[in-house]
C-alpha cells in the first residue's frame, strides 16, 4: 500500500475509534458492559456461517445506495434520495416478478433487476432535471421525492398489489429468488443471495467508469468546478442528468436485490427505508471510493447485524449500534477537528500518518 | 353536518396539524438566515418530542394540567442541546452543513430509542401520556357569530401561540438590529465581520434557536397528536417543515402561512370523508401534495436565488 493511500485511511479510522468510544461512554453510563457487548457483537457478525452470510447480504444494499450517493456526490450534487430510489426499486422490480411469473427464471430475474434500477434512475433523474434545467437545489427535491414515493408506493402496494384488507403483497414465485437453496445450504439457512456477486460486480464497473472512460470522467471534471466543465467542452446539463439517473439507478437496484433476495414482497411502510440513510453514511466513511465502499459497508453492515445479537444477550437496547454509526460520521464531518489536533501537535508522538491525513 | 362544524372542523384540525411545523420551519428559519443549512429539523424534532413525553410522563402528577405546556419547554431545551452538535459541527469545525444535518438525523432516533428502553424496561415506546394538550375554546372571540364558532371554538390554542411567534420572528428579524445582524451574517459573513459583528457568535444563536424551536415543534407533536413517543412520532414532520421554510422563502411570516397550508393538507385526508366533494378524492393525493407543490413552487418561482446568499458555507475568517 503507498503512502497516498494510508494518509487518506486516517481520517475514517479515527472517526470509527472514535465512534467507538462514544458507544463505549455511553453504554458505560447506563451501566452496560461494552467489552462484553462488543464481543456479543463480533460473534452476532462474523461469528459462524450463518452471521457472515447475514452480514454480507446486510451489505449489498449498503454498497448499492452508498454507490448511488457517491456517483451524484462526485458530479457535486447530494442525492439524498436514496431511500426514495432503493423503494421504488423494490417496488419496481416486486411488480415486474409478480406481473410476469410465467417467465423463464433467469428472464424473470434480469428484467426485475432491470425495471426495479431502471425505476430508481428515473425517479432520481427528476430531480436532476430540475437541477440542470431550472438550478433547483437537488438536497430538497430528493428529500421532497422521497415522501413522494413513499406515499405512491404505499397507496399502490394497498390498493393496487395486496389482497383486500391486507398490507403486503403476494409473495414473489421461488425461481425469482436470489436467494438459492444452494446458498442457504452452504451459509446454514442465512439470507445471503447472489445479489452480493452482482453488488461487487457493480463495484468494479463503478471503479472502471470513474477511473477509465470518458463519462465518468466528466461527472468528475463538473464536480470539480462547473464552469471550466463547461469552458472545456463539457455538456454539462447531460452530464448532471446522467449523474443523478446512475446514482438512481445503483440506489434502486439496491431495492431490487433486496426484494427479490431477502424480502420477496413489498408492504406498507410509514417510514422510508433506513437503508438509504445508512448508504449515506457509508460513502461518506469511505469518502465515496468505490472500493472503501466495501469496506466501510462491511463495517456498518456488521455493526448493524451484530447489534441484533447485542440485545439477545444482554439487556443493552440494539440502538447502541445506530448511535456509534451516526457518531463515526459525526467525526468523519468534522476532520477538521483533528487537522487543529494535528497543527498542535497532538499526534506527533504517536506517528506522522495520522498528521500527513489530515493534511489532505 | 353543517358548514359551520365542516368548517369547525377543518380549521381546527389544520392548526392541530400546523402547529408543529410552524415552529419547526420557524426554527429552520433561524438557523438558515445566519447561515448555516439545517437538514437536521426532523432530529431536533425527535429529541424534542422524546425530552417531552419523558418530563410529562415523570411530572404529570405533580403539575396537573399545566405539564403539557411545561413539557414544551423542555422538549425545546433537549432540541436546543442537541443542536449544539450541529453548531459544534458547522459553525466550529467547518463541517459540511448537509453531513452535520444527516448526522442529526441518524442520532436522534437511535439516541431516543436507546434512551427510551434504557426508561422504560426495555420497551421501544414510552406510555400514553394523561395529561395532552386537548381543545381550547377563546372565552369571549368564540361568542363571535359564526366566525367565533368555525375559529375560535374547540381548536388548538398553541397553533394561535405559534402564529404569534411567527409574527414576533418576523418583527426579530426585519425590525430589530439583533434580527439584522443575523441576517448580515447569513447574506455575507466577510462584510459583517469587518463590521465588528461577532459571525461566530451569531450563527450559534441561529442554529441554538432553531434548535429550541424544532424541539417545541418535536414536543407539540408529542403532547397534542401522537400522546406518546417511539421511533415514528416525528415521520417526516421536519423535512415538511424545511419545506415550509423554503417554501415561505426563509421569511419566519411566509414560513408560518405555508406550515399553515401545509397543516390543511395534512389535515385533509382525515376530514376528507366527511366533505361531499373530497370524499371521493384519494388520500394519497393529499398526503403527496406539501413535497409535490414545494417542488413546483421551487421550479416555477424560486430557481434557487433566495435562500440567504452566504448559507450552508462555512465562513473561515481572513479567506
Amino acid at each position: 500500500m503507498n503512502t497516498k493511500s494510508l494518509k487518506g485511511l486516517a481520517i475514517p479510522l479515527v472517526s470509527v475509534l472514535a465512534g467507538f468510544i462514544v458507544g463505549a461512554i455511553l453504554m458505560l453510563i447506563f451501566g452496560y458492559d461494552p467489552i462484553q457487548n462488543y464481543q456479543n457483537l463480533l460473534v452476532g457478525s462474523l461469528g459462524g456461517v450463518y452471521s457472515i452470510g447475514e452480514t454480507l447480504r446486510n451489505m449489498i444494499s449498503l454498497i448499492l445506495t452508498a454507490l448511488g450517493f457517491a456517483v451524484a456526490s462526485k458530479a457535486g450534487f447530494f442525492n439524498i434520495g436514496g431511500p426514495g430510489q432503493y423503494l421504488i426499486g423494490w417496488f419496481g422490480a416486486i411488480v415486474f416478478t409478480l406481473k410476469f411469473s410465467h417467465l423463464p427464471a433467469i428472464i424473470l430475474i434480469i428484467g426485475a433487476l432491470l425495471c426495479g434500477a431502471l425505476a430508481g434512475g428515473l425517479w432520481s433523474m427528476i430531480a436532476g432535471i430540475l437541477r440542470a434545467y431550472f438550478g433547483t437545489s437537488e438536497v430538497i427535491t430528493t428529500i421532497m421525492l422521497n415522501y413522494i414515493i413513499l406515499y405512491i408506493v404505499n397507496f399502490a402496494v394497498k390498493g393496487w398489489l395486496a389482497s383486500k384488507g391486507s398490507d403486503s403483497s403476494p409473495n414473489i414465485t421461488s425461481k425469482a429468488n436470489l436467494n438459492t437453496p444452494f446458498l442457504q445450504h452452504i451459509t446454514d439457512n442465512s439470507t445471503f443471495n447472489w445479489g452480493f456477486f452482482i453488488a461487487l460486480a457493480v463495484v468494479a464497473l463503478v471503479w472502471f467508469y470513474f477511473n477509465k472512460t470518458k463519462s465518468g470522467f466528466e461527472i468528475q471534471a463538473v464536480g470539480l468546478n462547473e464552469s471550466a466543465s463547461q469552458y472545456a467542452g463539457v455538456n454539462v446539463k447531460r452530464t448532471i442528468i446522467i449523474a443523478m439517473l446512475i446514482s438512481g439507478l445503483l440506489a434502486g437496484l439496491g431495492g431490487a436485490i433486496d426484494g427479490l433476495g431477502n424480502f420477496e414482497n413489498i408492504s406498507v411502510s410509514n417510514n422510508l427505508p433506513n437503508v438509504g440513510f445508512n448508504g449515506m453514511a457509508v460513502a461518506l466513511l469511505a469518502a465515496e471510493n468505490p472500493i472503501g465502499i466495501v469496506f466501510a459497508a462491511l463495517l456498518f453492515s456488521a455493526l448493524q447485524i451484530g447489534g441484533l445479537s447485542i440485545s439477545v444477550y444482554s439487556n443493552t437496547p440494539s440502538e447502541i449500534v445506530d448511535i456509534v454509526i451516526a457518531s463515526i460520521i459525526f467525526f468523519v464531518g468534522i476532520k477538521y477537528a483533528f487537522e487543529l489536533m494535528a497543527k498542535k501537535g497532538w499526534f506527533n508522538r504517536k506517528n506522522k500518518v495520522e498528521k500527513g491525513g489530515a493534511e489532505k | 353536518m353543517s358548514l359551520t362544524t365542516i368548517l369547525m372542523t377543518v380549521f381546527s384540525t389544520t392548526f392541530v396539524y400546523a402547529a408543529p411545523l410552524i415552529f419547526t420551519a420557524l426554527g429552520g428559519t433561524f438557523s438558515e438566515r445566519s447561515g448555516v443549512v439545517n437538514v437536521g429539523l426532523e432530529g431536533m424534532m425527535i429529541i424534542g418530542a422524546f425530552g417531552s413525553t419523558v418530563f410529562n410522563l415523570t411530572f404529570a402528577s405533580t403539575f396537573g394540567s399545566l405539564t403539557p405546556w411545561i413539557s414544551l419547554f423542555i422538549g425545546a431545551l433537549f432540541g436546543l442541546i442537541f443542536s449544539v452538535l450541529h453548531a459544534v459541527a458547522t459553525v466550529t469545525f467547518r463541517a459540511d452543513h448537509i453531513i452535520s444535518g444527516t448526522v442529526l438525523n441518524l442520532m436522534a432516533p437511535a439516541l431516543a430509542v436507546f434512551l427510551t428502553r434504557v426508561i422504560y424496561e426495555g420497551k421501544g415506546q414510552t406510555p400514553v401520556i394523561n395529561q395532552s394538550m386537548g381543545d381550547f375554546t377563546f372565552p369571549i372571540l368564540s361568542k363571535i357569530p359564526f366566525i367565533g364558532k368555525v375559529l375560535f371554538t374547540n381548536t388548538s390554542l398553541v397553533a394561535f401561540i405559534a402564529i404569534i411567534v411567527g409574527i414576533l420572528c418576523w418583527y426579530f428579524f426585519f425590525r430589530t438590529s439583533i434580527g439584522l445582524r443575523m441576517r448580515s451574517v447569513g447574506e455575507n459573513p466577510a462584510a459583517a465581520d469587518t463590521l465588528g459583528i461577532n459571525v461566530v457568535k451569531y450563527k450559534y444563536m441561529g442554529v441554538l434557536i432553531s434548535g429550541f424551536f424544532g424541539g417545541i415543534g418535536g414536543a407539540v407533536m408529542a403532547q397534542s397528536i401522537t400522546l406518546n413517543f417511539s421511533a415514528s412520532t416525528i415521520s417526516g414532520q421536519g423535512f415538511m417543515s424545511l419545506a415550509a421554510m423554503i417554501f415561505g422563502k426563509w421569511n419566519p411570516l411566509g414560513a408560518t402561512g405555508a406550515a399553515l397550508f401545509f397543516g390543511l393538507a395534512q389535515s385533509l385526508p382525515i376530514i376528507g370523508a366527511y366533505i361531499p366533494v373530497l370524499s371521493h378524492v384519494n388520500s394519497v393525493w393529499f398526503q403527496i401534495a406539501p413535497y409535490a407543490i414545494t417542488i413546483i413552487v421551487l421550479v416555477i418561482f424560486l430557481g434557487k436565488a433566495v435562500a440567504p446568499a452566504a448559507d450552508g458555507q462555512n465562513y473561515i475568517k481572513g479567506k
